[in-house]
């Protein structure tokens, strides 16, 4: 068995409730699909337990709704793991990360500026890269704006 | 504690990055907290991709940056080769590299003449940016072009490096390595380098792993973080060479990191030349006729850390969302630590220890009286005092 396949194991073991897809598609990617509501605690164990490093966040829009990709690096094996969540697109909304680590800040400002995405107990969830340039309530990267 | 005063780097050319403002927010000469705002020039890159072929998002993430333009074509061709799970020839491996270990080489030179430069060694400036042309000049015998190379495609490489080129390589290799030599002696020996650079601007691990910081700024900090070691892409799996770490965290260790960093890379290209010789001219890509419907994430090690890109795709010839985290991106935000509690003269050098992606050419920076806006201190002279902190020490010395 090999070390990614271990990592694999030992997430599903500890979150089987909550794992609503696994897709492991090569020795060192993976991505695994939760609800909203188990991000804080997978994304705590990752960090903390397993010593991942939080990579970025990629957030888009699609046919679910709205999806983030929250990528992890787990640097002794080159593993990139994903936690993908999907959140309706009437009401966008998730636990921010950044009481877990700082580098989550200025990426959740960002999807929250570019496709209107709300995380909950952001300390400081100001515009990032329009510094106010830009119109409140419209998103630019949303599938509306093309 | 009385008001603070604000002094504003930025908005346009703050000392060494894009157009962004830092705001320090001072208690007399002592930086008590960091405020950062950009976006002056966000180029909606990421949305710009959506409406450009996979052919084309390679010229369009070539200029992202300026200095390191091959580091987000390489992210994304790892991303796309992933994508559409495709190995590519050796030639074309050993290639990548080498272009790869180029600009990291000239990409941290241009940082350390710009960082003589603050700590008042203008001579040094203008010797290491001279040491780095030789560089440049391979780039445009290989590619071209002295910058933007247009080298990467998915499945390959659009050049060959014909096998009698690779005398002409190594002959500059082998005089840049004499260069840093003398460059390596100069800064590990001189003690006003040391008294400026020790001791300022400390990172610790607990920082570093808390902003998610990469390349030279987490590896100064005693982690070992390196996509080329951890996850292996192109020829690094098929060459020698170690990662540079140093335990302090402080400017004087990203210096060391650096400046050590290039003889691997050196040694890397060399490695790479070898390789090259061994494997048949002209092999340098395989063709890739569709990009099927999925999702990829590629990474690369920059001059300045690991770059991530994050595609997906619909079996179009667009992708779908594009994201590109660089890695300034991370590594800017570790400011909030590095700067507090150090002298404005000493902010000067750690905000610039991290290499904050560099793509202008003039800079502005100005201290502001709090209460009646009227400027204090310009760019210029925010430079000057740096430069003189450095005189002030050498005579005690």
């Amino acid at each position: 068995m090999s070390e990614t396949e271990k990592i694999i194991d030992n997430i599903k073991n500890k979150f089987t409730q909550d794992i609503l897809n696994t897709e492991v598609k090569s020795k060192r990617r993976a991505t695994i699909t939760i609800p909203g509501s188990a991000l804080i605690k997978m994304a705590d164990f990752l960090y903390s337990d397993m010593n991942f490093r939080f990579i970025t966040a990629s957030a888009l829009e699609s046919g679910k709704g709205f999806e983030i990709y929250y990528h992890f690096s787990n640097d002794k094996t080159g593993l990139v793991f994903n936690i993908h969540v999907v959140l309706p697109k009437n009401k966008p909304e998730i636990e921010s990360l950044t009481c877990l680590f700082e580098a989550a800040s200025w990426i959740e400002r960002e999807m929250h500026e570019i496709l209107g995405i709300n995380f909950l107990n952001h300390p400081n969830l100001e515009k990032l890269i329009s510094e106010g340039n830009w119109a409140e309530g419209v998103y630019p990267y949303r599938k509306e704006q093309q | 504690m009385s008001k603070p005063t604000i002094i504003p780097i930025g908005p346009y050319h703050p000392l060494q990055a894009e157009p962004e403002l830092f705001k320090l927010y001072c208690d007399g000469e002592i930086v008590k907290d960091v405020k950062w705002e950009t976006g002056y020039n966000h180029r909606g890159i990421e949305k710009l991709s959506e409406s450009k072929t996979f052919d084309q998002v390679f010229f369009l993430v070539e200029r992202i940056c300026g200095i390191c333009s091959t580091s987000h074509p390489f992210a994304f061709a790892n991303c796309m080769e992933e994508i559409v799970n495709v190995e590519i020839p050796d030639r074309a491996k050993y290639i990548r590299s080498i272009i790869g270990e180029l600009e990291r080489i000239h990409s941290h030179l241009l940082w350390a003449g710009l960082a003589g430069h603050f700590l008042g060694y203008n001579t040094v400036f203008m010797w290491v940016w001279k040491y780095r042309e030789p560089v440049l000049d391979l780039f445009e015998i290989i590619t071209g072009n002295r910058n933007s190379y247009a080298m990467f495609k998915i499945g390959g490489v659009r050049r060959d490096i014909p096998n009698n080129l690779v005398p002409t390589i190594q002959k500059n290799l082998d005089a840049l390595k004499h260069k840093l030599d003398l460059l390596i002696g100069v800064v590990m020996d001189d003690p006003v380098i040391h008294a400026r650079t020790k001791g300022v601007g400390v990172l610790t691990k607990q920082d570093i792993i808390n902003f998610a910081a990469v390349g030279p700024t987490a590896r100064a900090s005693g982690v070992a973080i390196d996509v080329r070691q951890d996850d292996p892409y192109a020829a690094y799996p098929l060459v020698n060479w170690k990662v540079i770490t140093a335990e302090e965290g402080d400017v004087f260790a990203k210096v060391a990191v650096r400046l050590l960093e290039m003889y691997e890379s050196v040694s890397i290209i060399e490695q790479c030349l070898e390789g090259l010789k061994k494997e048949k001219e002209g092999d340098i890509e395989v063709k890739v006729k569709n990009v099927p419907e999925g999702m990829g994430t590629g990474r690369a090690e920059a001059p300045r850390g690991e770059v991530f890109h994050f595609v997906t795709t619909d079996g179009g010839y667009s992708p779908v969302r594009h994201k590109v985290r660089a890695p300034s991106y991370t590594n800017i935000s570790t400011f909030k630590k590095s700067c507090v509690g150090q002298t404005i003269s000493d902010a000067t050098i750690s905000l610039a220890a991290v290499d904050p992606c560099y793509c202008c050419t003039e800079r502005m920076a100005m201290v502001y009286d709090y209460y009646n806006k009227k400027p204090i201190l310009s760019g210029k002279d925010m430079i000057k005092l740096s430069q003189q902190k450095t005189e002030e020490l050498k005579k005690k010395l």
